[in-house]
């Protein structure tokens, strides 16, 4: 349905010359005076995240991949950041709106923390950081000048002791789940993550949540799937785990995969016929 | 109601190989929403589903938010606009409570939504929004706005992806809409019935309309504004309509010992 | 009247390294009626002293809430007061709207304090003529502070600004030790006898001219929560008029007076026009006119002229 909420690029118009939508660059305008354009489609993309609540804490995952069209044009950017001791961002979409956030959210973290050196107060929960980030995404949006970004926002409350997960993105939506995933993510991964969550915690969310080997397993499960069907992945992810300890974020890591079904697939190596 | 329709949510895909792809700074996140008055109390209710298209985004985002003591308000259509469009409408109650020691009336409130609404005239908030709430005569209230504040006050209101299923259903136990009453009767006269017969019908509303309406679901908040001093025991005190049904009293805002507000929250089906 | 050549500007430092018009702004403050601030580990509580113009007139609310967890008292300039009071409220509420987070207090106060230094600094501003007591609670728990028109903040176990204020300190400084673990009550209690003391022999503590905030949880003994939502949470709620009255009485049940309080002397008739006749003076030459200076500063002599309950030289302005 809507085009715009994937980020595989998505080219401004199809013709012989870029048949396969390979290309995201939109048309030059033709006058020179045209009035000032802002962003309408995202350039080099990071493909869909992923985030689940376990019984410590939160873990987000993402791949190392930033695409350029359907060129992987870049394969070892880490699209985690952290923030602060407690939280951390699992972001998709255009790399360099996420670079420019991430500067100005490092930017208001570091002010706050200079100034609580003199009052203590305790630093941006990750509540306070994710309610930023929506009023930065929403504002931008209805300049009509988004910041073309799906993130996930993963925390872990000091104060409360409970843990955070959410989601906000280039129209400035928002919205809290003990699973999410952006993109294409949202239409694979979702499912098999809200399947494993709710076989443990019940449909009400009451029983006991996965342990963090369970949820670990689990996201690198969901990662292979995506990998598998996702044209846009790679194979070589990192997992971020946010708990009462901070904010850990492992090695880039690869799933073992299989193909040799793929040997009978019309369409896969050398054809046949 | 139709000067705003929404896009259509499953585009033709062979139509958007010709257009300038532009962005759009709008999503329909589905759900609906409904207030009944009645008169010495007002229903507001909304589902908890957030949706784009064919995924649920979460079991639960509010769409019913409680403004001051005696008024209750309900958006539904682009979330991200609804919340903020509540969010300012918060902090402008804010200001006018440090003005006037006191909180804003329903019909006060009703027209600030219009002024916000019609304010982006040439860049809507595309949110329905529902007002619920006593007025100043202590009667119930509900009042209904379009997306760039056309209003009017009404016994009842439905609106978002069911209300085409919802708003007729209302039209004749409300509005007694193709009923004659009985030779010799009483006239029908709309907002008259007692709570207990209204919360039927809502929660009704709502489990038919998770049954045929995709974007319907999950759970249910309603919120029961009532009269000062009216009796609480048809809400707290029977043997409620329905398992898993929960009650809650919210505390006054303000003052407090006038209008009591109540939640009910009750699960939905989830498929 | 004394003149000096350093005090026509504010941004000449006189000889002796003094900005002069700062002072005079801190003279305004003294002429404000009183304000006590005081908090233990779990409360902060303000008490103010009531003014009223004249006979016919109400008398001026001294007490602002700023936010859930944010309130002041105010002394000196009303009009001043009002315009750094809604910039607190506007920062407080961009901290809720922007990051979701109640203000921390200590900033919302660092606020105020940067605009008035402001107005030290740059050529034709005048400081603010007015000083607040700021109780909040936050994270690190209740606060009290201190923010003068020289743009200083300081913070507080106890404290007092405003007309007669030393002899609240005073009383503050011999009690302060047991605030930290005092109850609600005992809180206001003391708050109450230290704002006892700033009055005038002939003056008594009444429900028309007292005034007490509080941000902290309810106490049942003292609070009506019935009427108060914002007590029921434990936000900043004013009690006065009419529901100060159940603390007045707690009060002077715990000093063994009568619980109605002694019966207050009809003020002398021709004190009011006295009171009247000077209030115009001092309003047509605020800090630099050295008589309202004097009448504010001068110890209490007993006879000095007074139309309302609060020091002499009562003005429309100064609250």
């Amino acid at each position: 349905m809507n085009q715009l909420h994937s980020f595989q690029a998505v080219p401004s118009t199809r013709n012989a010359f870029d048949a396969y939508s390979t290309l995201p660059e939109p048309p030059r305008p033709q006058s020179t005076h045209a009035p000032r354009a802002h962003t309408q489609q995202p350039i080099v993309t990071g493909t869909s995240v992923l985030g689940i609540k376990y019984e410590g804490g939160v873990m987000l995952a993402a791949d190392n991949l930033a695409s350029y069209g359907s060129l992987a044009r870049f394969k070892d950017i880490q699209r985690l950041h952290p923030l602060g001791d407690n939280t951390c961002l699992a972001v998709a979409g255009d790399m360099s709106d996420f670079q420019y956030m991430t500067k100005l959210l490092d930017a208001t973290l570091r002010a706050d923390r200079s100034v609580s050196l003199t009052d203590t107060h305790p630093p941006f929960s990750p509540q306070n950081i994710y309610t930023y980030l929506s009023n930065l995404y929403y504002a931008r949006r209805s300049k009509v000048n988004p910041l073309w970004n799906a993130i996930l926002v993963g925390g872990w409350d000091k104060e409360k002791k409970e843990s955070f997960l959410a989601y906000v993105d280039l129209l400035g939506t928002t919205y809290s789940a003990p699973t999410l995933a952006t993109g294409i993510g949202a239409h694979i991964a979702q499912p098999l993550l809200r399947e494993a969550y709710e076989a443990k915690a019940g449909v009400d969310g009451k029983g006991p949540l996965l342990t963090g080997q369970e949820a670990e397993e689990l996201l690198d499960t969901c990662m292979k799937v995506l990998f598998y069907r996702d044209a846009r992945s790679l194979n070589k992810y990192q997992i971020a785990t946010i708990s009462n300890d901070g904010v850990k974020i492992s090695d880039s890591k690869s799933s073992e995969t299989e193909w040799g079904f793929a040997e009978g697939l019309r369409g896969y190596g050398p054809q046949t016929q | 109601m139709a000067l705003f329709a929404p896009p259509p949510m499953y585009a033709d895909p062979t139509m958007a190989a010709d257009k300038q792809h532009a962005f759009n700074p709008y999503s329909e996140n589905g759900g609906s929403i409904l207030a009944i008055a009645g008169a010495d109390f007002t229903v507001i209710a909304g589902d908890t589903r957030q949706s784009e298209g064919y995924s649920i985004q979460t079991r639960y985002a509010r769409k019913v938010w409680q403004l001051t003591d005696r008024c209750v308000i309900a958006t539904n259509g682009f979330a991200a606009d609804g919340n903020n469009f509540v969010k300012r409408i918060k902090q402008r109650l804010e200001w006018y409570e440090h003005a006037h020691q006191k909180q804003m009336s329903i019909k006060a409130i009703a027209r600030l939504t219009q002024t916000m609404l019609y304010g982006n005239r040439f860049f809507p908030y595309f949110a329905y929004v529902i007002l619920g709430g006593i007025d100043e005569d202590g009667t119930g209230a509900v009042y209904s706005f379009d997306p760039i504040g056309s209003y009017e006050r009404e016994a009842c209101r439905a609106a978002g992806a069911a209300q085409s299923l919802i708003q007729p259903f209302l039209d004749n136990q409300i509005y007694f809409r193709n009923q004659t009453p009985a030779p010799g009767a009483e006239p029908f006269v709309p907002g008259r019935l007692p709570l207990s017969t209204v919360l039927g019908l809502v929660i009704d509303s709502f489990t038919s309309a998770t049954e045929r309406e995709i974007a319907v679901g999950d759970g249910l908040e309603l919120y029961v504004v009532m009269k000062k001093g009216r009796t609480t025991d048809d809400l707290v005190g029977s043997d409620n309509l329905i398992k898993n049904m929960q009650v809650q009293e919210l505390g006054a805002l303000g003052e407090g010992g006038s209008e009591r507000t109540f939640l009910v929250s009750l699960p939905l089906k989830r498929d | 009247m004394f003149r000096n050549s350093y005090d026509s500007d504010n941004v000449t430092f006189s000889p002796q390294g003094k900005l002069h018009q700062i002072d005079y702004a801190l003279e305004a403050v003294k002429q404000g009626s009183a304000a006590i601030g005081l908090r233990s580990k779990t409360h902060a509580v303000l008490l103010t002293l009531k003014r009223s113009t004249g006979e016919l007139a109400t008398y001026q609310k001294k007490l602002i809430r700023i936010d859930d967890h944010v309130g002041v008292a105010i002394a000196g300039l009303m009009s001043d007061a009002r315009v750094l009071s809604n910039f607190m409220r506007q920062q407080a509420m961009q901290s809720r709207m922007l990051y979701g987070r109640p203000i921390p207090v200590g900033r919302a106060v660092q606020g105020i304090s940067g605009r008035a230094q402001n107005n030290t600094q740059q050529y034709g501003r005048r400081p603010y003529g007015v000083g607040f007591l700021v109780i909040g609670r936050d994270e690190t728990g209740p606060h009290l502070f201190e923010f003068s028109p020289a743009g200083t903040t300081f913070e507080y176990y106890a404290h007092s600004i405003g007309a007669r204020s030393q002899s609240a300190k005073t009383y503050l400084e011999k009690n302060f030790e047991s605030f930290e673990n005092a109850s609600l009550p005992e809180l206001i209690n003391h708050g109450l006898s230290a704002l006892h003391d700033t009055l005038q022999q002939d003056k008594f503590l009444t429900i028309q001219n007292t005034s007490i905030a509080i941000i902290g949880p309810s106490s049942d003994e003292v609070e009506d929560i019935s009427i108060s939502g914002a007590a029921k949470r434990g936000n900043f709620r004013v009690w006065e008029n009419e529901h100060v009255d159940r603390l007045l009485r707690a009060w002077r049940r715990s000093r063994g007076e009568p619980e109605d309080g002694p019966q207050e002397a009809a003020p002398a008739p021709e004190a009011t026009t006295e009171g009247g006749a000077e209030a115009t003076d001092s309003t047509a030459a605020t800090g630099g006119d050295s008589s309202s200076t004097e009448a504010a500063s001068a110890p209490a002599s007993g006879d000095a002229p007074s139309s309302g309950t609060g020091g002499s030289g009562d003005d429309v302005e100064m609250q």
